[in-house]
Formats: structure tokens, sequence, C-alpha cells
């Protein structure tokens, strides 16, 4: 395939996002009713796109197995139940994720650069990348250094993420931009052009770290600088919303908003993810309360 | 020229040079009456009503008639409530119980005026709000005081202290007695609270009015949003949801109905819940007995060397 040589968006000027329109449209999505067998494909489906995550410094390796183990089994008295998408871990966990998982088709994703902040020098982060792929995850999420890139050091951002991209090999590269401390719409879509331009597969919009995680209209604002990037380049990137999703309404929410943006084409995991580590029980609780016909308790579910 | 607006505006009107007076009859504000989930007082989800009426058919108010979705909300708002509410300490739980009767006995008038319009006489009113303050307060004491007398240190053979305490079974439905719009909803609903559980009340179909304004009540004396939620709605509709809800723990039932009673254990063996039936009856009673009728029996065996000393014993 020839490569097509990308002409570079100038960063210098600010993009314009319309907040009201956006805010409006984002409110629209979640007007939506959603029921009965639609309801449960879409669940499924949602289920099927969950980053089952621990990222937590009191994780240990029992606390890594235990997860990867609901990864593959989500609810075993519930037939033909889809797997999650992946496991998120820290690059000390991936080892024991990537054996904990197997052979299911689970895939292992770590955090690098870094993780969360990002507060480090472009060597250690490229170290730990490398350190992460070596140990055997199938995709990086790396943090984008919000510091630079509020100074307005752009280049310095661009650079940074295509030098993970490298490092990453065969791995797919996810963007974290941390929206919540880019603040507005407009640095949003800023960070986001630069990232899909500077190589990323994927773009994500929290850590997870910080109360402001991810939100309709934040999304709605990344996903439309997807579809314009694949209207320009031919390329498709994911998206992935993490934090703060933990109800099986707004995951179906936003599934609306995927497909009405970009299309059935990203209506799979390979395209979307939600990272979220409780989103995955409400998700099964609503398909035990379609099944039976009981709403569910949590007592019933796995403690994640 | 310019004209200048009075602040008081007259009861009288010019029109034509001719002054003529507007009525001084002021439009009554009728109460909106609500249901009470979380803290809050949302209309139903479904935006259905139904009209309360008195004995004479005279309509006496709106009613939000539940939805399944609405008892969904009051169960999650109940879950969340109980951690708080199971981990205070039991005299303090006392005083927010002596907080409801207080503020209850501050709004007599108006639960009198309410009974009185759902057909009792004024005597009779007065003694049912008398005898729900009083039963409050009955609770309120109880509250530090059953689990004394109802745990117990038990003998075993081996070194163990082994003891028994009551411990709030959790998430309890509330089917409330249909005859009685105050009384009845209280004498249900405090040995429930006075033991640590939370709540979701049915009230009274027929006579819904105090139930809305006792949860008014409940709002404005210290009780965490949560602990009780009442909706007001059919019985028929609503109670398979009662008692088939997998995260409710144990279901109380106040009336005669043979049907209702069978549905009630089929559905709760579900999960087990606690099926709690009394059969109808006047509330005249009130008893450590109803705490008892929602807590759970806890057992620990705490090893220890020898108990009683140097010489054996239990």
């Amino acid at each position: 395939m020839a490569e097509k040589i990308l002409t570079l968006p100038d960063f210098t000027i600010p993009a314009r996002i319309d907040k009201v329109g956006v805010e409006e449209r984002a409110d629209r999505f979640t007007k939506r009713s959603i029921k009965k067998e639609t309801k449960v494909k879409g669940l499924m489906l949602a289920l099927n796109m969950i980053d089952l995550t621990t990222l937590e410094g009191k994780d240990t390796e029992g606390k890594v197995r235990q997860m990867c183990y609901k990864a593959v089994h989500l609810l075993d008295s519930y037939p033909n139940l889809p797997t999650v998408a992946a496991v998120c871990v820290y690059p000390e966990m991936v080892r024991i994720a990537k054996k904990a998982v197997g052979d299911s088709g689970v895939k292992v994703a770590s955090v690098a650069t870094a993780f969360p902040s990002g507060q480090s020098s472009l060597k250690i982060k490229l170290e730990e990348t490398r350190y992460a792929v070596d140990e055997g995850a199938d995709e990086i999420d790396m943090v984008i250094s919000r510091g630079k890139f509020l100074r307005g050091e752009y280049n310095y951002v661009f650079d940074e993420i295509a030098a993970v991209k490298e490092a990453c090999g065969p791995a797919r590269l996810k963007v974290i931009l941390e929206t919540g401390e880019l603040i507005t719409f407009d640095k949003i879509r800023k960070a986001s052009d630069i990232a899909m331009y500077a190589g990323a597969d994927f773009i994500k919009t929290s850590t997870g770290k910080i109360p402001a995680a991810s939100s309709i209209p934040v999304t709605l604002v990344m996903l439309e600088a997807i579809r314009d990037y694949y209207y320009k380049t031919g390329i498709m990137i994911g998206m992935k919303p993490a934090g703060g999703i933990s109800k099986s309404k707004v995951a179906l929410h936003y599934l609306v908003m995927v497909n009405e943006i970009l299309g059935e084409d990203w209506m799979n995991n390979k395209w979307f993810r939600f990272g979220a580590s409780s989103l995955a029980n409400d998700v099964l609780m609503q398909l035990m309360k379609e099944k039976t016909g009981v709403y569910q308790g949590k007592d019933y579910f796995t403690i994640d | 020229m310019s004209k200048t607006i009075s602040k008081n505006i007259p009861a009288t009107t010019k029109t034509n040079g001719v002054h003529k007076m507007v009525s001084t009859k002021r439009l009554e504000v009728l109460k909106t009456y609500k249901i009470y989930i979380g803290g809050k007082f949302p209309r139903t989800e479904s935006g259905r009503y139904y009209i309360a009426e008195d004995n004479a058919g005279n309509n006496l108010a709106n009613m939000c008639l539940s939805s399944r979705k609405d008892f969904r909300e009051a169960v999650i708002a109940a879950r969340s409530a109980f951690g708080d509410w199971s981990a205070k300490a039991a005299n303090n739980r006392g005083q927010i119980l002596y907080r409801i009767a207080e503020m209850l006995e501050g709004r007599r008038a108006q639960f009198k005026e309410e009974l009185i319009k759902q057909n009792l006489s004024a005597a009779e009113a007065e003694n049912e709000v008398n005898l729900s303050v009083d039963r409050l307060i009955y609770y309120a004491g109880w509250c530090d005081k059953f689990q004394q007398v109802f745990s117990s240190v038990n003998p075993v053979a081996s070194s163990h202290f082994n003891f028994s305490t009551p411990e709030p079974t959790g998430v309890v439905s509330v089917i409330a007695p249909q005859n009685s719009s105050l009384l009845g909803l209280v004498s249900v609903i405090a040995p429930v609270i006075a033991g640590g559980n939370t709540c979701v009340v049915l009230a009274s179909f027929a006579k819904p009015l105090c139930a809305v304004t006792f949860a008014e009540v409940l709002n404005s004396s210290d009780v965490p949003g949560g602990v009780v939620n009442i909706l007001t709605g059919k019985v028929a509709e609503l109670l398979p949801y009662f008692a088939d809800h997998m995260d409710v723990n144990a279901i109380v039932y106040c009336e005669n109905n043979v049907a209702d009673k069978t549905l009630i254990k089929e559905k709760s063996a579900l999960n087990l819940k606690r099926v709690v039936l009394y059969d109808k009856q006047n509330w005249d009673a009130q008893s450590p007995y109803f705490i008892m009728d929602n807590q759970e029996i806890k057992t620990t065996w705490h090893p220890i060397e020898n108990i009683g000393g140097s010489k054996g014993s239990y």
C-alpha cells in the first residue's frame, strides 16, 4: 500500500467548537429509549467492548488474576455471554494478566508513560513502553504531557506520541488526553487532532484518576475529530471513553452516539471501548433482569 | 408625562372611568401530593395519577400512581442509605426517631385535618395522631435496648466465647396497612427503621394523604434520605416487584388477602426474603417483637483460653 503523506493541520490555530451545540446534541443522545431485544443486543455489545481495569497502588497479583478470571467468565450461569475486550493493568502486572487470560481472546492492555500524571522524561516513558510490550502487552495506554500541552508546546506533545508509537511496535496505542485537565472543548479537539496525526490507534478521554472523567459531550467532540480525520485520510481511529461510566443505560447512550457519528464500522471492540470496572456488573444485572424479569441485587454478582 | 406604578396594587380597577371591585376571594392553593424517594419528592416517572376520594365520593387529591420503576429507584436509594443507617449508634437512631415524633407533634393540626377528610371523626383523628406520636416515642426508646433483651451468651463445649446478637436484615419492602392512613403506616415503619433497616413503603391506596405528609415530617427530622421511601399506588400492580426484587431482604405485608400472601411467599423464595405477614389489624399493638421481625440473629464464636478464669464454667 502506498503511504499517503499527511499534511498536518496548523495546531497553532485554535479549534473552534460550538459548546452550546455540542451539549445540546449530546443531551439528545440521552433521550433515546432502547428496550427488550434491542437492549439485550446493545448490552451484549457493550459488555464485549469493556476494558476491565484495575490501576491502583494496592493491586496485587491475586487481584489481577481474579480480575482476569472475571474478564473471561463474566457470569457462567448465563450461557453464551461474550468476554470483555481487554483487561487494563500496570506494566508490572502485564505478564501475570497475560498468563491469566490465556487463549481466551481477551487482550491485555497496559498503561505506560508515567501514568497517570505523565510527569517524567521521554527516555523513561519510552523505556516503560518497551518494557510493557516486552512483557506481552497487546495494547498500550499512554498519557499525553498535559503540562506541556497547556503551555502550548504542541510539537513536544506530537513528537512524544510519535516516539511512543514507535516504541509500541505491534501493540496498538491508545492516547489518553485526560480531558478533565484540558477543560475546554477547543483544547480537547486540538489534543485529539494532535494524537491522531501523531499516530494514535485510539484516543481515550481519561485516566480515571481525577474526578472529572469522560462525559457524553466530551466523547462527542472526540468522535467528531475521529470522523473528520477519517474523511481527510481514510484512516480509522478508535475511541475509548474511560472513567465514570458505571450504568448500562449510559453505555447504551454512548453506543447510540458512536453509531450516529461514526457508523457501524466502529460498532465493535476493535474500534470502540469502554474503560470501566463497575460497568460490567451493571450490564450483567440488566441482562439478568431482561432474562428473568426480576430486578437484581449486587449480592448475587462478583465483587470487583 | 411619567407614569408611576404604585407598589400597593389596589383591589379596584378603573375601566372607562368607572371603578369596579376586583374579586377579593383568593385562589385556593391545593397541595400537590408527590412520592418520597431518596430524600426527594419526585412525581412518579410514569406520569400517571389517581384521584383519592372520601366515602362520599368527593375528590380529595391527585395522587401519584407509582410504577415498578419508581420502586426500582426507591430500592436503589434504600440500599445506598442502608450502610450509614445501620452503622449509626443505636442511641442516635433513637434520637432521630424521637425527632420524628417531635415534628409529627408540631404538625398535628394538618394530620388531623387530613384524617378527618378521610372519614374519621374529630375525636378519632385526635386519637390517631396521639397514638402515632406515642408509637414513635415508644420505638425511639427501644432503639438501643432491644439488642440487650434479645441477645444471648451461649454455653458451648469448646474454648469459645459464643454470643448471638440481632442485626438489621437490610432493605425491607413494606405494603402498609390499607385501612389506616397514619397509625398503621407509623406502626410498620417505626420498628423497621428502629432496628437499623431501610425501607420502601407502599402507602394505603384509598387513604394516602397522611403518608405523603408523613414523608415531609421525615424529611425535616434528621432521617437521612433513602432510609424511608414512600410510594403511593396500587398494591396489585406493585406487589410482585416488592416480593421478587433481588436486592430487597425482607417484605412486610399487612392484609388478609390469601392470593397476595401466596404470591409473596413464592416470589420471596427467589432470594430467601424474610416474609413478615401481619394480618389485618387495628394497630393498637406495639412491641419490641415487631422490631425483631426484621432482625436476623448473628452468632460469633470468639476463641478464648479459658472462660471463667480458673474454674470450668459454661
